[in-house]
């Protein structure tokens, strides 16, 4: 870590930037689900895994239990497991350390890390911190200017708010739609969803599209990447 | 409000750390990573029906469904992030108005 790859330093700050103005978005949301600025702001430092913040503020502006806001965001970040078990022989950390490489491990870190495997393991480390401090920074701080725009607008129906949160929603997913079977799997998710709310308690809908994919990993190789 | 906020937190950190600590052939079977991989795809949808469609347990169609129609039309025309937000958002707050 003594020297920095100018290389990685630029990769690593574009990421951070870019995927810290998704911030905004979950400030906005979070504050439009009715939880303060303080609260959204301590989500970002706290949770820090974008998906699983929307999705719990996302489960509480439908009406949906805390039960039903923790599950959806835990079941969300279980990717981040797969990428701590991918990061930690290459980062070689412990005590604190450790922690706090736990806690940066996201989606972007582990991208940054892993695009770096052709340039060595020190580029791969320098990858995974720079982007993981950079999109905690910039994330946070995004974090805080929704959730205060969105403080100051009032009613969130009034200004849209509640249509920009399934437009984020939207957002995430579309990235991740890359084979047409995922658009499959996307496809089948939402028909189930609308399907099953009028039947299941609020909240509920959303946790059990894992169900979806469950069936779809469980039978089909096509899911392999 | 803060139940949800000190659960998820607590929980999503046990999530990282669990990773960092458990060897990864534990997790090296296929079935299990392919259902994980689509974990996210399946409740993102959800998330996107949820939050367009649905008021607790009723099916609504309003100004919500208009901004995510716009926003899907942005992302097709591989419009940037921000972009697709605030089209959505901007959509939605004038049927809303007008209605």
């Amino acid at each position: 870590m003594l020297k920095v790859d100018r290389k990685v330093l630029r990769y690593s700050l574009s990421v951070s930037v870019t995927v810290g103005l998704y911030g905004i978005a979950f400030g906005a949301a979070s504050v439009a689900a009715g939880f303060s600025v303080l609260q959204s702001c301590l989500f970002s430092l706290l949770t820090f895994t974008g998906a699983s913040q929307f999705a719990a503020v996302g489960v509480v502006a439908s009406g949906g239990t805390a039960a039903a806001a923790i599950s959806a965001a835990t079941l969300l970040g279980t990717r981040n497991a797969l990428y701590g078990m991918q990061m930690a022989p290459l980062l070689k950390n412990r005590g604190l350390n450790k922690l706090i490489a736990a806690h940066i491990t996201i989606d972007e870190s582990t991208g940054v890390a892993l695009s770096q495997v052709e340039f060595g393991n020190a580029s791969m480390r320098q990858g995974f911190w720079l982007t993981g401090v950079g999109v905690f920074v910039f994330w946070n701080l995004f974090t805080l200017l929704g959730a205060l725009g969105a403080k100051q607008l009032g009613t969130p129906a009034s200004w849209g708010l509640d249509a920009g949160v399934p437009a984020a929603f939207l957002g995430l997913l579309w990235l991740r739609l890359t084979s047409n079977f995922l658009r499959y799997v996307a496809a089948t998710a939402m028909i189930f969803t609308v399907l099953v709310t009028p039947w299941l308690p609020s909240g509920l809908p959303i946790i059990s599209a894992t169900a979806v994919a469950i069936a779809f990993g469980w039978t089909d190789r096509r899911s392999e990447q | 409000m803060w139940a949800v906020l000190i659960l998820t937190s607590v929980l999503a950190l046990a999530t990282k750390l669990a990773g960092h600590y458990i060897p990864g052939r534990w997790l090296s079977n296929p079935r299990l990573q392919r259902i994980n991989a689509l974990i996210p795809i399946a409740l993102l949808s959800a998330l996107v029906v949820a939050e367009s469609v649905t008021n607790k347990t009723k099916l609504v169609i309003d100004h919500r469904l208009a901004g995510v129609a716009v926003a899907l039309v942005a992302l097709f025309a591989k419009m940037p992030f921000p972009v697709v937000v605030i089209s959505a958002v901007t959509t939605s707050a004038l049927i809303y108005h007008l209605h």
